[in-house]
């Protein structure tokens, strides 16, 4: 997984392949096309931006459709006080159900894939399959009998449900990646633990813990985008009232009153800032995450 | 037998916070919900469990099956997946095969393609909705707007509000929001294939095409396979962006993740747990094979 996020921050060596060299005329032509078509390519993915942007600027004076495309005759903040006012609770309990949630699954996650990768016995790899499966299910399949037991272990709806809810589902990917980077720790290292009669939990904590900080940044960024971007347990388990901001924003932008498209986009940008910061910031860890999605890594 | 203890005890010690949660809430759930789903349970008094529910097997799947609003629902999901997967893996390659080579600003390009993956469905919902509008001429606004100012009008259309297809317009958000994430599979497994390979090919006096026939594309078929699989099973998040665009009432653009939604709603849990355990069905029948045979390399 590492080793692939890796590959992918790598610088590229410069040189060209010398048979091209020799036809100066189509190897121009060749590139001028790839530059056309990746900056093509570049607007179109950046169109939407565009609309967010500019509409979240936009009065009720600009809201004539010969004016879509256009950049507000006026520019105003309106949109932008009152989708924060609207979204500003939701954000603050979205972090409170993502630190948490990513915290606990990612120490989960480590020590599982500490035990399937090396400290391994007969069967761990159908035990890994097991647990892994879940990350695939369609949640679909558990929603009606999750409901049932949530109300049963008298888990309030909202925060601590939610909570709950990424912490179980999040073990599966984190287990993976842990796994997955454990296996390329040096079977010397935890040798030399053995030898020295530190048992499993000492080789663990003062060997393998040390050495697991990078996948830590990797499984903290997945589970808290994941979690951050959730709709589906969201919208089961919580209400715009309770909820984080998937639900919050989904409520503005479908609100009861007229659709204002300025105040739902305006939302929209604060709903995605937080991971879009970390994108931006992590964006290496972002994409060995990504990576270690593919199960071999 | 101390012994053995001894040495697989610690080990699933402690696993079993774990194996204990992914137990209770992944199997132990599945299992409870196909209970429900062979019970006339439709009810809010049965729901809550003031009235009993009664086991009719599996008149439940059966009922669902037949009924014309279900197979549209399904018509829907593999119209839907279909798109969802051409789209992101052809745009996935593209992108990484251009990037592949020596770019200028390589990296620039890399992160704007990649970063609608950071934003969740129901945010990225809210502009797609604008920028599929279905109004069309003087009313237009959004993508059939954008249409008529470079002169593309033939190319206006209905978008979600066409009954066939209108689940099509639903899978470009996806593709949009999912292609980056294609293209950094396959640029890291364009970057894991050894120089070597392709130099001796060249020096054998392969043609580029045939140096991507024989050489690159058998490479990267594993991660073609992981990107379909994962792609593929994403198709679910369907659901998200149906909520956020076109709401779950919409005949046209609905799924049977939306149904599942539709009944839980109106109290009707043992269809909404029918509906699950088919989705689970569909997709453990693609999962378990590759789960299986994944397991099967690694030993090898």
């Amino acid at each position: 997984m590492t080793a692939a996020a890796d590959q992918l921050a790598a610088p590229r060596t410069m040189a060209p392949p010398p048979a091209r060299r020799t036809r100066p005329g189509r190897y121009t032509l060749a590139r001028t096309l790839r530059y056309a078509a990746l900056i093509f390519f570049l607007v179109v993915v950046l169109i939407p931006v565009y609309v967010l942007l500019v509409t979240s600027f936009k009065g009720t004076g600009d809201a004539d459709p010969s004016r879509a495309w256009a950049l507000p005759q006026v520019w105003t903040l309106d949109n932008w006080a009152t989708a924060w006012t609207a979204l500003s609770p939701a954000i603050a309990r979205t972090v409170a159900v993502v630190v948490p949630s990513a915290v606990i699954a990612a120490f989960l996650g480590s020590l599982n894939g500490f035990v399937l990768a090396r400290w391994s016995f007969r069967g761990a790899d159908i035990v890994f399959t097991v647990i892994l499966f879940g990350m695939f299910i369609p949640y679909q399949a558990v929603m009606i009998p999750l409901n049932q037991l949530v109300l049963d272990l008298g888990i309030p709806t909202g925060v601590p449900t939610l909570i709950l809810l990424h912490v179980v589902y999040g073990i599966p990917i984190t287990t993976l990646i842990f796994r997955n980077y454990y296996a390329t720790v040096p079977h010397e290292l935890i040798e030399a633990g053995r030898v020295d009669g530190a048992g499993m939990l000492r080789t663990y904590w003062s060997i393998v813990l040390p050495l697991s900080v990078p996948s830590f940044v990797v499984v903290l960024i997945w589970q808290f985008t994941s979690a951050w971007n959730d709709f589906l347990f969201a919208v089961f388990f919580s209400s715009s009232q309770n909820g984080p901001v998937t639900v919050a924003l989904n409520n503005l932008a479908n609100g009861a009153l007229l659709q204002n498209y300025g105040v739902s986009m305006a939302g929209a940008l604060f709903a995605s800032l937080p991971t879009l910061l970390v994108y931006i910031v992590l964006g290496k860890y972002f994409v060995g995450g990504l990576m270690s999605g593919s199960v071999k890594g | 037998m101390l012994k053995k203890l001894r040495r697989v005890g610690p080990p699933l010690l402690l696993l079993a916070p774990s194996l204990i949660l992914v137990g209770v809430f992944v199997y132990g759930l599945i299992a409870a919900n196909f209970s429900t789903s062979l019970t006339d349970n439709h009810t809010a008094a049965q729901a809550t469990g003031q009235k009993p529910a009664a086991f009719v097997w599996f008149t439940n799947y059966l009922d669902l099956l037949a009924s014309e609003d279900f197979q549209h629902s399904l018509t829907n999901l593999v119209l839907y997946t279909v798109v969802f997967l051409a789209g992101t893996m052809v745009m996935g390659f593209l992108w990484a095969w251009m990037l592949e080579k020596p770019v200028k600003g390589e990296g620039l390009f890399r992160s704007v393609y990649l970063f609608p993956m950071a934003v969740s469905f129901v945010a990225s919902g809210v502009v797609w909705r604008w920028l599929l509008n279905s109004n069309q001429d003087e009313q237009a606004s959004g993508l059939n707007r954008l249409f008529q100012v470079v002169g593309l009008d033939v190319l206006q259309n209905n978008w979600w509000n066409n009954v066939t297809f209108g689940i099509v317009a639903i899978a470009i958000p996806a593709i949009w929001q999912l292609s980056g994430y294609v293209m950094a599979l396959f640029l890291a497994g364009f970057r894991g294939i050894p120089d070597e390979l392709r130099e001796a090919a060249r020096v054998d006096g392969a043609s580029e095409w045939k140096l991507y026939r024989h050489v690159l594309f058998p490479q990267l078929s594993p991660v073609a396979l992981s990107a379909l699989i994962i792609i593929g099973h994403m198709s679910l998040k369907a659901f998200d962006l149906i909520m956020s665009i076109s709401k779950p009432a919409n005949y046209q653009t609905k799924v049977p993740a939306v149904d599942m939604f539709v009944f839980k709603s109106s109290f009707d849990y043992a269809n909404a747990a029918a509906v699950g355990s088919i989705l689970l069905i569909i997709v453990a029948l693609v999962i378990v094979p590759y789960l299986v045979r994944t397991n099967r390399e690694e030993k090898r």
